[in-house]
């Protein structure tokens, strides 16, 4: 398993997920955790995704979601796990 | 398993507060390539860097996009050149030529800066180191990403007053050599005591000759998340504070870790140290000056700057050493003037002067540095300022440097901008009175009694 984060912030709108998910899916990604939370008005979603299957490599991946992101108006991050596990774990 | 807070705190100190690994510096040893031909030394330098550090530049952007963390710069850090070229050059242009090569590397594999260009004379100066320190104005005239640096004193040797005195006429030579561009060769040449092996950072990093043959070292930043951290806990005491300033400096200190640690395993170099640093660049928010202020000061420089700064300083390596496998290099605050907005107000408002800056190097990790000072400054004076620097971190025991820049052509009350991270920098006044018969007295001061260990 290849653990990876992406967070996707900016104005509500129809279909955020949907798209998100469809490009997910077309690429191997496998979600494992969806959370979601409003914060200052904002649109706030986090995935805990499994890349193991997906043949693109982390680099491309995060600039194929953010440039999603700019198409859809949010901003999209890809990021592996282990910068978060590094700094909010000891 | 890691939830949306930690993950949005992680983003928001990347992408608000300026939260970067400063610099991925990879530490190579020339030992191999020293030969009596010239040519043939500077062939094998060439080839030697050029293989070595043919992936880092990807590596490091790679690793940036990987885990969503800016890698600002990718350097490089060799052997003092004074012991690589000792055998080769018989004349200080055959120095240069060897900066040259180191700059054609620089260019050839995308780094913005290559440290090295260096000599360890603490105690005593061989005909090569001489030579050498003598061809420092025309390298950094002649060579864009070439950095310098030559360690003049140490705790164990006491400072050589010889070599203190020629470097205040060389970075007055320098700033000459540079004149067109505001001096700015001197922003690339830095004069310490105690100069660690490991340093990441420019312009003083090399490798020194305790090292292996190729190590990655890492620096980090982030003064906004300290910052901005501190926000938190406005009008609380001192332990309160001092508890955020090093969970914070944790925090930041374990990207530096895993960066370093991906580095090194992808270029197949093992890991060095990763440099707990505070550096802050010209950006707002970015400010270790910013940092001061809001620990309680009006301004950096007002009553209480160097007792805040000791706790900051203090408190970041308290924070940073558990956070990574090995530290090392200068890791502490750094206080550039230049290159740190809140510095360069302090300077301009008139809160900060020379003589303060001079009191906070001696509890912080670093020294005088990036500081503008008028081009009509005499040499003696320069090796004054350098000799005073150089004491503080001998009876402290720890790393001092100056990178002070006499700007020809220019006095008190003007700017000089360098661009960049180097930034800009008012020009500040220097005490008038001589020190010449002092500097002129030539030989060593000796080490002090508490460096007498064994």
């Amino acid at each position: 398993m290849k653990k990876t984060i992406i967070t996707v912030v900016g104005n509500d709108t129809v279909g955020i997920i949907a798209k998100v998910c469809t490009y997910l899916a077309e690429n191997q990604v496998n979600i494992l955790d969806i959370s979601q939370t409003i914060v200052q008005g904002y649109f706030n979603m986090m995935m805990i995704a499994d890349t193991a299957k997906c043949e693109k490599d982390g680099g491309t991946l995060a600039g194929e979601l953010e440039n999603l992101g700019k198409e859809i108006g949010v901003v999209i991050h890809c990021q592996h796990e282990d910068i978060f596990n590094m700094m909010h774990r000891v | 398993m890691i939830n949306i807070f930690e993950v949005n705190e992680t983003n928001k100190m990347i992408e608000q507060e300026n939260l970067d690994v400063r610099t991925i510096t990879m530490g190579i040893s020339l030992l191999d390539c020293i030969d009596p031909d010239l040519d043939a030394l500077n062939q094998k330098i060439y080839e030697k860097i050029t293989t070595k550090a043919r992936n880092l530049v990807a590596t490091g952007d790679e690793i940036a996009k990987e885990y969503g963390i800016p890698v600002v710069n990718k350097r490089i850090s060799v052997t003092p050149i004074a012991l690589v070229g000792g055998a080769a050059c018989k004349k200080t242009e055959d120095f240069v030529t060897i900066a040259k090569t180191l700059d054609k590397c620089a260019k050839e594999v995308g780094v913005n800066f290559i440290g090295g260009y260096s000599a360890l004379v603490s105690k005593g100066m061989t005909p090569a180191e001489e030579l050498l320190i003598r061809s420092i104005p025309q390298a950094m005239a002649e060579t864009e990403r070439v950095c310098s640096s030559v360690n003049v004193g140490s705790t164990k040797t006491g400072i050589n007053m010889d070599a203190v005195k020629l470097m205040g006429e060389i970075v007055l030579a320098t700033a000459e050599a540079t004149r067109e561009q505001d001096s700015l060769g001197c922003a690339k040449l830095v004069v310490f005591c105690n100069a660690p092996d490991d340093n990441p950072f420019m312009a003083g990093a090399f490798h020194g000759v305790t090292e292996a043959d190729c190590i990655i070292n890492v620096g980090v930043s982030g003064p906004g998340v300290v910052k901005k951290a501190l926000e938190q806990v406005r009008g609380e005491d001192f332990g309160t504070l001092c508890e955020m300033i090093k969970r914070t400096a944790f925090k930041v200190t374990r990207v530096g870790q895993l960066v370093a640690r991906e580095a090194s395993r992808r270029l197949d170099v093992p890991f060095g140290i990763v440099d707990l640093s505070l550096a802050p660049t010209p950006a707002i928010g970015d400010s270790v000056a910013e940092i001061l202020e809001e620990i309680g000061l009006e301004r950096a420089g007002a009553p209480g700057t160097t007792a805040a700064l000791a706790l900051l300083n203090d408190q970041v390596k308290k924070g940073g050493v558990m956070a990574a496998a090995a530290v090392g290099g200068l890791s502490g605050a750094f206080i550039p003037v230049s290159e740190d907005q809140g510095m360069i107000d302090a300077v301009n408002e008139g809160a900060l002067t020379l003589e303060k800056l001079e009191a906070m190097t001696c509890v912080c990790s670093v020294g005088l540095d990036m500081i503008a000072v008028p081009g009509d400054t005499k040499a003696t004076t320069l090796a004054g300022i350098i000799a005073d620097e150089s004491a503080i971190g001998m009876v402290n025991q720890k790393t001092t440097a100056v990178r002070l820049i006499p700007v020809i052509g220019k006095g008190v009350g003007e700017t000089v901008e360098f661009g960049g991270l180097l930034g800009y920098a008012p020009i500040m006044p220097v005490n008038s009175f001589s020190c010449d018969a002092f500097v002129q007295r030539g030989g060593r001061i000796p080490a002090p009694i508490h460096s007498f260990k064994n």
